[in-house]
């Protein structure tokens, strides 16, 4: 394990042959506005230093005024990509304070949509990896597959991202009558395109010479640095939310926990791929069977918490993202805090960028999955 | 270990841990001096185990600030809630958990920019998001003329 202090770039500690290389924070692979300086050897990475906060928006200040329904719709402008999974943790751990029991059919709604949101997320983030190696074509294909998605949603919440259909104690509204066949005949087409991913890229002899045993990042470390989700399960960390601390109606489906002992950047991208499988597994195996019945208890207009403390954990598509709430009894939270899976993702890098080139800096950042405004805030 | 098994393991090790039983994890508040001490034997005890550090808070009350500090094992998959508080609202400082879990050092920092707590041995008590000379906006007396609105 690097020690922290070797990362400190304090002008006392640079000596005068050290190279400082600044990228970003208006930088492509970035993916938003992320600062790294790394520290070079030649071309040999010895350290980075992520600096954070460009596009800080101070949300956990914004939420102390807001309603627990307001709050929802800034949990969208995180991570924007795993946006209906952000509301969620939301809704349930005001469900949980209030101890309210959602209809089944929300359940089954819900999970769906997680699992939709998700396969979503990894084929935006399979387009830019791929196009962050230096591969267009993956940007066209992934785009092209992620937009009958996009399109589901839009007929059934009204929105393409930032889709606000949780609110505490159920869903917005009931589900499109297209919904069912429209998710159905997705997943017929995606079984036929996703191999194509493979074909593309997974198999690609450039890709794989270039992401092989790179970037290593130990179980160990991953689990001492809080890495989550595909990145740590590639390292061997079991860390999904929805095996250990399951919610909605992950307790009655069965799925693998895809898990990875190597580490190395190849799997973090492989696990991702795998991860879609699995997620058509789960939706085939919830969307004949949603139940009959109502799409939302009632709630008042105005909730307001007991007095106490709540965490609840979800599994977004970058990892664990908790959402803990300090209440005082009033309609507003007195603390509100996102526990985001990118800031620990990312500041874990420093383990994994000793001795790399700067050129597979970008390849180990890009199979990270990062979202710059889950990190930011 | 369930919460009875934890509770007993933790007060053999801390006499002063206060227990909190019946929320949604046991909850356990320590005094901030022996915090450090603590942590680092829960981690590397082999019952407790507590080796994943989820989420590390700081929370502004009237009069003091609160680190909390949400823990699991990965090997036991129990999950306890530690707190320790900060003595008064003046030069608040705390001991740094970061050599136990490095992960630890960013989320530190995260606080030590919006609230203002120092953490004592950290290397690196740089500011994260905001600049240097911005006050700390999650502080309740916090105040914005420019930013805020008042509801």
């Amino acid at each position: 394990m690097a020690e922290y202090k070797e990362i400190l770039f304090h002008s006392d500690k640079i000596k005068t042959d050290d190279y400082l290389i600044n990228m970003g924070p208006q930088h492509p692979s970035t993916h938003g506005a992320l600062r790294v300086v790394a520290k070079l050897e030649g071309e040999i990475v010895e350290a980075v230093d992520p600096i954070v906060g460009y596009i800080h928006s101070g949300i956990e200040k914004m939420c102390e005024s807001l309603g627990y329904h307001q709050v929802i719709h800034l949990t969208d402008r995180m991570d924007y990509l795993s946006a209906h999974i952000n509301n969620e943790a939301v809704c349930l751990c005001v469900e949980n304070a209030l101890q309210i029991e959602v209809p089944e059919r929300v359940k089954y709604i819900r999970t769906i949509f997680d699992e939709l949101t998700r396969i979503a997320s990894h084929q935006l983030w399979w387009c830019a990896t791929g196009l962050d190696l230096g591969a267009m074509t993956t940007f066209f294909y992934g785009l092209r597959d992620r937009e009958p998605i996009l399109d589901i949603f839009e007929e059934t919440c009204g929105a393409r991202m930032t889709f606000n259909y949780n609110v505490p104690g159920g869903l917005m509204f009931d589900i499109h009558p297209n919904f069912q066949k429209r998710v159905k005949d997705f997943i017929k087409y995606f079984r036929k395109k996703l191999p194509e991913y493979d074909t593309l890229l997974t198999g690609n002899v450039i890709f794989t010479e270039r992401t092989k045993g790179l970037g290593v990042l130990s179980k160990e470390d991953a689990i001492a640095w809080g890495v989550t989700g595909p990145s740590g399960r590639a390292s061997g960390f079991e860390c999904d939310v929805r095996k250990l601390h399951p919610y909605s109606a992950y307790p009655y489906v069965k799925f693998e926990e895809k898990l990875a002992t190597e580490g190395d950047t190849f799997w973090r991208y492989k696990l991702r791929i795998e991860e879609m499988w699995e997620s058509m597994n789960i939706i085939e195996q919830l969307i004949d069977n949603i139940p009959e019945g109502d799409h939302a208890v009632k709630m008042k207009g105005v909730i307001k918490l007991p007095e106490g403390e709540f965490y609840q954990r979800v599994e977004t598509s970058k990892g664990d993202f908790g959402v803990f709430i300090v209440s005082d009894g009033k309609k507003n939270p007195y603390r509100l805090k996102f526990r985001s899976p990118g800031f620990s993702n990312l500041f874990a890098l420093n383990q994994m960028v000793k001795g790399v080139k700067i050129a597979d800096l970008v390849a180990i950042m890009a199979t990270l999955d990062l979202v710059i405004p889950d990190i930011d805030r | 270990m369930n919460n009875d098994g934890l509770k007993q393991a933790i007060s053999q090790i801390e006499s002063e841990a206060v227990f909190k039983d019946g929320s949604q994890f046991l909850e356990i508040t320590v005094p901030a001096g022996k915090l450090h001490h603590l942590c680092n034997l829960l981690k590397s005890t082999d019952e407790t185990a507590f080796n994943y550090l989820v989420c590390l808070t700081g929370v502004d009350y009237p009069d003091c600030f609160e680190i909390v500090y949400h823990i699991d094992s990965t090997v036991h998959h129990h999950v306890i809630v530690l707190k320790a508080r900060t003595e008064g609202r003046e030069n608040p400082a705390i001991d740094t958990v970061g050599d136990i879990w490095p992960t630890a050092y960013a989320h530190e920092r995260e606080v030590h920019d919006l609230l203002g707590v120092k953490f004592n041995n950290h290397p690196d008590m740089r500011r994260l998001f905001l600049e240097d000379g911005w006050g700390f906006p999650l502080r309740k007396d916090y105040v914005d003329p420019v930013r805020i609105i008042e509801r």
